[in-house]
């Protein structure tokens, strides 16, 4: 019972994420570099999709500021960091490179392991190894340093 | 429908699969209390990150999110999208994986998950991986 209340939730988020993400044709990465190329034949339904999920989200946020804890958990545990840093800028920045280049950013490319896993899987490999590599550097762990907190 | 000015983009899908991703994060956010950001979620599930998030909980999500995607391919007959060759998907995924971690999210949990809660962060996040994707794009060419 305690496995089902603490896997529902992020089973039906991850299932209608998916589904979202493939019905607005953002698992294919041409239409998301089509929306990124502004200067040539620019495609902008990504613009849709992020107002339909940021509209409904604003709803959810504004529910969970009325409700004391989740409805399957104990507490909520949302980011509360308000500092701008350079690693924000700089990671963002590596960020949108690598989205423009290949049209993939995480979602739609762990979602498009079930539709085209084959020729997805480079992507997502070298997107852990990417993560791992980023762990690796302590320079880039400044939160775990003591005298930084 | 179609726009003569755009004749690429899908408004009606592009809204209502955002309506669906939307939903998706407010699941994740009143059900379990948590960001429905992938790249973050994805750190957890793998052991690159700690947090508050149980590794139950991640991998969840990573289970559900390709299942969501493959009943709604098979429904609708989607037919299966073009990738860039495994080299330029190598480049680009290091450079995902490492720039999500280090800017701590992506689309989903700075885009959608942040801007939605008017954090500055995010917007700030937002508007720096958009133009970083779009110079990106202008310098390495149109999609075919």
């Amino acid at each position: 019972m305690t496995l089902v209340r603490t896997l529902l939730p992020p089973v039906i988020s991850g299932a209608l994420f998916g589904a979202g993400l493939a019905l607005s044709g953002m698992t294919d990465p041409a239409r998301v570099r089509g929306f990124l190329d502004v200067f040539g034949r620019w495609d902008p339904t990504l613009a849709f999709v992020m107002t339909g999920a940021v509209v409904i989200m604003a709803i959810a946020w504004r529910i969970q500021c009325r409700m004391e804890r989740p409805v399957f958990g104990e507490k909520f545990s949302v980011p509360d960091r308000r500092d701008f840093d350079g690693r924000l800028i700089a990671g963002s920045a590596l960020f949108g490179v690598g989205w423009g280049i290949a049209g993939l950013c995480p979602g739609p490319a762990l979602a498009s392991l079930a539709l085209s896993p084959l020729a997805v899987l480079p992507f997502v490999g070298a997107m852990l190894a990417g993560m791992a590599i980023h762990n690796l550097l302590p320079a880039t762990r400044p939160r775990l340093a003591p005298q930084e907190v | 429908m179609t726009f003569s000015a755009f004749p690429f983009v899908q408004p009606v899908h592009g809204f209502v699969g955002g309506i669906l991703i939307g939903l998706a994060a407010a699941i994740m956010l009143l059900g379990a209390g948590r960001i429905a950001g992938v790249s973050g979620i994805t750190a957890r599930a793998t052991g690159l990150s700690r947090g508050d998030t149980s590794m139950t909980s991640a991998w969840g999500f990573l289970v559900g999110l390709p299942l969501g995607a493959i009943i709604v391919a098979l429904a609708l007959g989607l037919a299966p999208s073009e990738f860039a060759p495994w080299p330029v998907l190598i480049v680009a995924g290091l450079v995902v994986g490492f720039g999500t971690r280090m800017g701590s999210g992506c689309t989903s949990g700075h885009g959608v998950c942040g801007l939605s809660r008017l954090s500055q962060r995010s917007m700030l996040a937002t508007a720096t991986f958009i133009a970083a994707g779009i110079a990106t794009v202008a310098v390495t060419g149109a999609p075919s």
